[in-house]
C-alpha cells in the first residue's frame, strides 16, 4: 500500500506569538520552525500501516525552501521518499487555492491512501485536507484515532462526544489525524544519517499544469490580528471563609450569573 | 489567524539578510554553526533526553536506582558508540553529533552521561580499535543494542592519577591468561555484561582484555555511599585468578595509549556534557531569580544577580564553541590530547562553579532535589575529578608548554 501524507511546517508551538502580532500581522522572523504536530501523528501512522502491509510512505508539501526542513524530519523517522511543491505565485495562496496545488500534485504521486494532521498548528483552520479531498473526490475521514485495512477497505474510529464512532470506507481515501492516534517515535541516528543520501525535489507550477492565476481566490479575508485583552487583575474578598463564601456564591449568583 | 497561515507559507517571511539579533541562550549562535545532520541529531537526544531521562532522574538519584531499559531506548536510538561504523551496527556520526548527544543527555543528568560515554568511549571504541575483528562480531553490535552493558576497568584503589602504577597482572599460562587484581570507582560495573580490564603482562607491558561476565574468579561490588552520579551504578572489579582465552586479549596496542587514547574520547565527550549540565543550571538560575519577588521585585533585578547570570552565560557560551572546535578537529583527524586536557578541564571546572553559584541563586530552595540544581552540583564534583582531576590536566597542559613534566 502506497501512502502520502501531506506535512506542513509551522512555528514552533513554544513560539510566543502575542508578543509578534504588529500592525494587525503576525511577524515570524526568526521563529524555530517544526512539523505540525498533528501531521507527526499521521507519519507514525503512515509508518505502522507500512510495516504491516508492506509499500511506501511519500511525504509531500507546499512551502519553500526551509519547510524542507520538516520533510527531512520526518524523512529521519523512516518515510520512504519526500516530494515539496514551490513556486513563487504560490506564496500568498488562500486555503482552497493550496489545497487545489496538493491535490495536482497527488494525481502525479501514485497512492492507495492519504494522511494528514486534522489541522495545522498555526492557522488552525483545518480546511486543506477537506478541500483536498473534495478536488480528488475521495472519501474524508477526520478526527482519526484508530486505522485498519483489509483489502480496499479502510476502517477508522474517531472519537465523538461521549463514544467512539466506527466509519469504513473504500480506498484510496483521506484522513486526518487526531492526538491520541498513536505515539510518535523518535528518530534514531540511523534515520537521520539515511536522510544525507535522499534529495527532495521541487515541483513548480509549470510542472503540475497549473496556472496560478487560475487558481481560486482566498473565499475569506483577515480583517484583524489583535491581542487578547488584558485579564483583569481579579478581586480579593476578605472577611472570615464563611463570609467569604457567601459573597462569592451571591457574586456568582448576582453579578456573573452563572450559578 | 488566515494572515498568518499565509504568512507562513510565504517563503520571504524569514529574509537571510535579516537585521541580527541577540539570542541570550545562545550568544554566539552554536545552532547556525552546526550542520543540519547535527542539529537534527541534537534534536533528537534533547527529545529523548527530555521526554524519558527527565521523568527518571529524581526519583532514580534520590534512591540510587537505575533503569537498565535506558540502554535499550538508547540503544535503539543509535545513542551508543554512535561514532563507529555501521556494519557493527553504529550509526557512523560524527565527534561533533557525539558531543551533541552528551550534552543534551548531561543537561538531564550526568549520571546517564555517564554510563553511556562509558559504553561508547570506553568499551565499543578499544573494542573497535584495538580489537581482532573476531571481537568487534561478537561484542559491537550487542553494546550497540543495549543488549550488553560494558564497564572500563583502570583506576585501581591506590592507583587513580597514576595508572602506570597499576597492580592488576595478566599471568601468561596455557591457552590464555590468569588476571588478578582490583579496579574501582568503575562505572556500570554491577550491571555490567562486559568489561575491558587493563593489566600488566610479566614483562611489566599494560595489555586490554576483553572480559564477560560470569566468568569464574570475577565479580563486581556495588560502591555504597556515594553522594554523586546516584542515578547510574558504580562498583569495583574483582579479578581472583580469572582465566581467559588468548582471544579474550585486545591484540592492537601495548602499553597506557591503550587507555589513554579511550579516555580521549570520552574526555572530549564530558567537555560537551557538562556545558549541557551548566546550561541547565544558569538556566534554571534565570528562570527563578526572574520568578521569584523579593521586596517588592524580581531577584533578576539586582545587579548581583545579573552578574552572576552574565559570568555564567560567558562561560557556557565560551565552552561550548571550544568544545565545537576540537570536535571539527577531531573529525579531521588533527585533535590532540592536550586540546582535549585544555576543554575537559576548563568546562568541568567552570560547569561546577556554575552549577554551585545556582544552588546559591536558588536560596533554601536550592538545596531540595526537586529543583535539580544540587543534584548537578554533585554529579560535576564526580565529574571535575573522574577521567583526569582538574590538576592532572592542569600537569599536562604545563608539561605541553615548559617541556617539564610535574609527574615524575
Amino acid at each position: 500500500m502506497d501512502i502520502v501524507v501531506l506535512i506542513k511546517q509551522v512555528p514552533d508551538t513554544a513560539t510566543r506569538i502575542q508578543d509578534r502580532v504588529k500592525d494587525g500581522r503576525v511577524d515570524l522572523d526568526g521563529v524555530t520552525w517544526v512539523t505540525s504536530p498533528y501531521d507527526e501523528y499521521a507519519v507514525e501512522e503512515a509508518l505502522r500501516l507500512r510495516e504491516l502491509h508492506g509499500g511506501t510512505v511519500t511525504l509531500l508539501t507546499l512551502g519553500p525552501e526551509r519547510a524542507h526542513g520538516a520533510l527531512k524530519d520526518m524523512l529521519a523517522l523512516g518515510a520512504d521518499e519526500a516530494q515539496a511543491v514551490w513556486d513563487p505565485a504560490f506564496a500568498s495562496l488562500g486555503t482552497h487555492a493550496r489545497a487545489e496545488v496538493l491535490a495536482a500534485a497527488l494525481r502525479k504521486l501514485p497512492h492507495d491512501l492519504v494522511l494528514a494532521g486534522w489541522k495545522g498548528v498555526d492557522g488552525d483552520e483545518g480546511l486543506v485536507p477537506i478541500y483536498v479531498a473534495a478536488a480528488l473526490d475521495y472519501p474524508h475521514l477526520s478526527f482519526v484515532v484508530g486505522v485498519e485495512v483489509e483489502g480496499r477497505t479502510i476502517t477508522v474510529r474517531r472519537e465523538i462526544e461521549g463514544g467512539k464512532e466506527h466509519m469504513t470506507a473504500d480506498l484510496p481515501a483521506l484522513l486526518t489525524a487526531q492526538k491520541g492516534l498513536n505515539e510518535v517515535r523518535y528518530a534514531t541516528l540511523k534515520g537521520i544519517m539515511r536522510v544525507k543520501s535522499k534529495t527532495i525535489p521541487v515541483w513548480t507550477a509549470a510542472d503540475l499544469g497549473i496556472d496560478p492565476a487560475a487558481l481560486p481566490a482566498p473565499a475569506v479575508e483577515v480583517t484583524a490580528i489583535e491581542r487578547p485583552a488584558e485579564r483583569d487583575g481579579g478581586r480579593i474578598l476578605d472577611g472570615s471563609p464563611a463570609d467569604a463564601s457567601r459573597a462569592l456564591a451571591r457574586i456568582l449568583h448576582e453579578e456573573e450569573k452563572v450559578i | 489567524m488566515g494572515v498568518m497561515a499565509t504568512d507562513i507559507v510565504d517563503g520571504t517571511v524569514r529574509a537571510g539578510g535579516a537585521k541580527p539579533h541577540f539570542k541570550w541562550e545562545d550568544p554566539f549562535l552554536l545552532d547556525d554553526q552546526l550542520s543540519e545532520e547535527e542539529r537534527m541529531v541534537m534534536g533528537a537526544a534533547r527529545d529523548y533526553a527530555q521526554a524519558k531521562l527527565m521523568p527518571r532522574v529524581l526519583m532514580g538519584h534520590r534512591h540510587e536506582t537505575f533503569d537498565r531499559a535506558v540502554f535499550e531506548e538508547m540503544g535503539a536510538l543509535g545513542f551508543l558508540g554512535p561514532t563507529l561504523p555501521e556494519e557493527y551496527g553504529c550509526a557512523g556520526v560524527g565527534y561533533v553529533s557525539y558531543g551533541l548527544i552528551a550534552r543534551e543527555i548531561e543537561r538531564v543528568d550526568s549520571a546517564y552521561r555517564s554510563t553511556a560515554s562509558v559504553q561508547s568511549s570506553l568499551v565499543m571504541y578499544p573494542i573497535y580499535d584495538f580489537g581482532t575483528e573476531a571481537q568487534r562480531r561478537k561484542y559491537l553490535p550487542k553494546l550497540a543494542s543495549g543488549e550488553w552493558v560494558g564497564c572500563f576497568g583502570l583506576t585501581e584503589p591506590d592507583h587513580g592519577s597514576d595508572p602506570g602504577g597499576m597492580i592488576s597482572r595478566a599471568v601468561k599460562v596455557d591457552g590464555g591468561y590468569k588476571l588478578k587484581g582490583a579496579k574501582t570507582w568503575i562505572t556500570n560495573s554491577p550491571i555490567a555484561d562486559v568489561f575491558v580490564i587493563w593489566a600488566k603482562t610479566e614483562d611489566d607491558v599494560i595489555r586490554g582484555f576483553v572480559l564477560d561476565a560470569g566468568m569464574p574468579g570475577l565479580s563486581a561490588p556495588k560502591i555504597e555511599g556515594k553522594f554523586s552520579l546516584r542515578a547510574s551504578p558504580t562498583g569495583m572489579i574483582v579479578m581472583d585468578d580469572v582465566f581467559v582465552t588468548d582471544d579474550h586479549l585486545l591484540p592492537g596496542v601495548e602499553g597506557l595509549k591503550g587507555p589513554f587514547s579511550c579516555l580521549n574520547n570520552a574526555r572530549y565527550g564530558i567537555s560537551w556534557g557538562v556545558m549541557g549540565a551548566a546550561e541547565f543550571c544558569w538556566h534554571a538560575a534565570r528562570q527563578y531569580t526572574l520568578d521569584r519577588k523579593q521586596f517588592g521585585r524580581p531577584l533578576a533585578a539586582n545587579q548581583l544577580i545579573q552578574k552572576k547570570l552574565a559570568d555564567m552565560q560567558t562561560e557556557i557560551a565560551l565552552g561550548l564553541q571550544a568544545a565545537l572546535r576540537v570536535g571539527r578537529l577531531k573529525d579531521a583527524h588533527q585533535a590532540t590530547p592536550e586540546m582535549i586536557s585544555l576543554i575537559k578541564r576548563n568546562n568541568c571546572g567552570k560547569a561546577l562553579d556554575i552549577a554551585r553559584v545556582s544552588r546559591d541563586m536558588h536560596g533554601g530552595n536550592g538545596i531540595a532535589d526537586e529543583y535539580n540544581v544540587i543534584r548537578h552540583v554533585l554529579n560535576l564534583e564526580a565529574v571535575n575529578t573522574y577521567e583526569g582531576t582538574h590538576d592532572i590536566h592542569a600537569l599536562i597542559l604545563g608539561r605541553a608548554q615548559t617541556g617539564i613534566s610535574a609527574f615524575d
